[in-house]
């Protein structure tokens, strides 16, 4: 039973990365209906970047924050400069787009950091969480911040004007033009909080996995295995996913025999195929209403 | 009186097929008037010209400034607003989320939330809606959502694309009804595209006939409509 527990919290904590990384995934498919394949590598730069910026010495909440700040106006400026000019492209120039990112970003930050390994610190420290033995307090820390920001991204979403003008820019582009919308923008915006969101994960992940240029690769799929298990149209949907797929994973490579560590990643895939043949708007994607 | 809108030599395109051959008309401010004609003659594309969302050559201006390099919703923002064909509604939303994106670009909260408000009033079945998702409303509902929405706007010019499309007639009278009074009261200048030429020239002053991209009449309504001629080669009825 111990063992159980001890699997489904630390399933739970691995769970919240993966669900950072759906809902930034989330952010931007809702924005132009493609999956962001490089949302892992530009994560990892963002991790970089506050890594560097705590090794000449600025605090470490300092240090997050102005990396959330890169990471926002680096995500406009991706959109801007290469996912503007191929809005009207057809699917597969985005998705060739998306993979030149993907191996852009990857070499960019091999050459400027190198592939070496690299220790990343929590500030939640690692001891055990309120004196228990199943969880840490680090993934403690993982499981909060990706809660606060469900309810932040809720909040936002919900009830401030822009965040209303961003679902109607995603739901219904031409009917949001003609209410007035910069719908254009709203795009942007919505890169801008996917990357910041991502840097986020990277940040947390990264004391866990360590840091790397190669270190996002498996987490990207189980976040999109996460976005897809919830629906990607509900950022709800992406975080319960998320806390789903490390549950499942890790309980999969605990008691069934043969899966151990090496087919957790078949898995997450398995998932992925299983949810989009039984299920395609995943569990949390709302069937739309429609009457004529 | 001034023309509010004034339209020359408008020539539309969808890729190599030309839609509008050279339009032209005007509409004084205050007005209600009504373009009419057939399936295909240009009405739709010419509401879309003046919003520049089709492609276009030719010359709009909007009280004496030209429309034309502007995009859809900066010239939303001047004040023009559109009711698309097929109404526009953001059917995940709730009721009232549809009517505060109509006013997303004002900044005068209390304003809003007075005219949320007013918009109840001139549409009560709203009111006791406003909680459901938009697309749960019946036809009739949804255009009166849409008229709703695009007044939202605090609009000058309202453009209506074909707002009888799929209502029953009665509905349509109601509709016509409210219209009228949002153009008397509110001052609202407004421009109707309608297929149902007898119910829009009863509400309309002014009329014109288009015809294949071309103003081919133009005149009061009343006289339009008193024109047996006219009714019965371009009017069908």
């Amino acid at each position: 039973m111990e063992l159980f527990i001890n699997q489904v919290l630390a399933g739970i904590a691995t769970g919240a990365i993966y669900a950072c990384m759906a809902l930034a995934v989330v952010m931007i498919y809702q924005a132009i209906d493609h999956l962001n394949f490089a949302q892992g590598e530009m994560a990892m730069f963002s991790t970089f970047i506050a890594w560097q910026l705590m090794q000449w010495g600025v605090p470490y909440w300092w240090a997050f924050l102005l990396t959330l700040v890169f990471s926002f106006a680096g995500g406009i400026a991706i959109e801007r400069l290469l996912f503007k000019p191929l809005a009207k492209a057809p699917v597969l120039t985005n998705v060739a787009g998306f993979i030149a990112l993907f191996a852009i970003v990857n070499s960019v930050a091999g050459l400027t950091w190198d592939f070496t390994i690299k220790q990343f610190p929590t500030p939640f420290g690692s001891s055990p969480f309120l004196g228990s033995q199943l969880i840490s307090t680090h993934q403690a820390g993982m499981i909060g911040v990706t809660l606060g920001l469900l309810i932040l991204l809720y909040l936002f979403f919900q009830f401030t004007r822009i965040g209303l003008a961003m679902r109607a820019a995603a739901a219904l582009p031409e009917s949001a033009r003609l209410v007035g919308i910069n719908t254009s923008w709203m795009i942007a915006l919505g890169w801008g909080m996917a990357a910041a969101i991502g840097a986020i994960a990277g940040i947390l992940i990264a004391p866990v996995v360590f840091l790397e240029p190669n270190m996002m690769g498996g987490v990207l799929i189980y976040g999109f295995a996460a976005a897809v298990l919830g629906g990607l149209s509900s950022p709800l949907g992406a975080v319960v996913g998320g806390f789903l797929v490390g549950v499942f994973e890790n309980l999969v490579g605990t008691y069934i025999p043969g899966v151990g560590n090496e087919l957790k990643l078949p898995i997450a895939l398995a998932l992925i195929i299983t949810v989009l043949v039984l299920k395609p708007a995943g569990l949390f994607g709302r069937p739309i209403v429609k009457r004529v | 009186m001034t023309a509010m809108l004034n339209i020359k030599d408008l020539r539309a395109y969808y890729g190599q097929v030309q839609a509008l051959h050279g339009l032209e008309f005007g509409l004084n401010e205050g007005s209600l008037t009504t373009l009419l004609g057939a399936n295909g003659a240009g009405k739709t594309t010419t509401l879309r010209a003046i919003c520049n969302m089709v492609r276009s050559t030719g010359s709009i201006e909007f009280d004496g400034a030209s429309l034309s390099g502007r995009s859809t919703e900066s010239i939303v923002r001047l004040g023009i607003a559109h009711v698309p064909q097929g109404r526009g509604t953001f059917t995940t939303m709730t009721v009232e989320e549809n009517l505060q994106l109509g006013a997303i670009t004002r900044k005068d909260k209390a304003g809003v939330t007075s005219d949320i408000e007013r918009m109840y009033d001139h549409f009560p079945v709203l009111k006791e809606r406003h909680t459901q998702q938009a697309g749960t409303l019946s036809g009739g509902e949804q255009q009166m959502l849409a008229v709703a929405r695009a007044l939202m706007l605090r609009p000058r010019l309202m453009l209506l694309d074909e707002p009888s499309f799929g209502l029953a007639p009665l509905i349509v009278r109601d509709l016509f009804k409210i219209l009228g009074k949002i153009n008397r009261e509110d001052k609202v200048t407004i421009l109707v595209v309608e297929q149902n030429a007898q119910l829009a020239l009863e509400l309309a002053d002014k009329a014109y006939v288009i015809e294949t991209g071309r103003i081919v009449m133009s005149g009061s309504a009343a006289e339009i409509a008193g024109n047996e001629d006219i009714r019965k080669s371009y009017l069908g009825y």
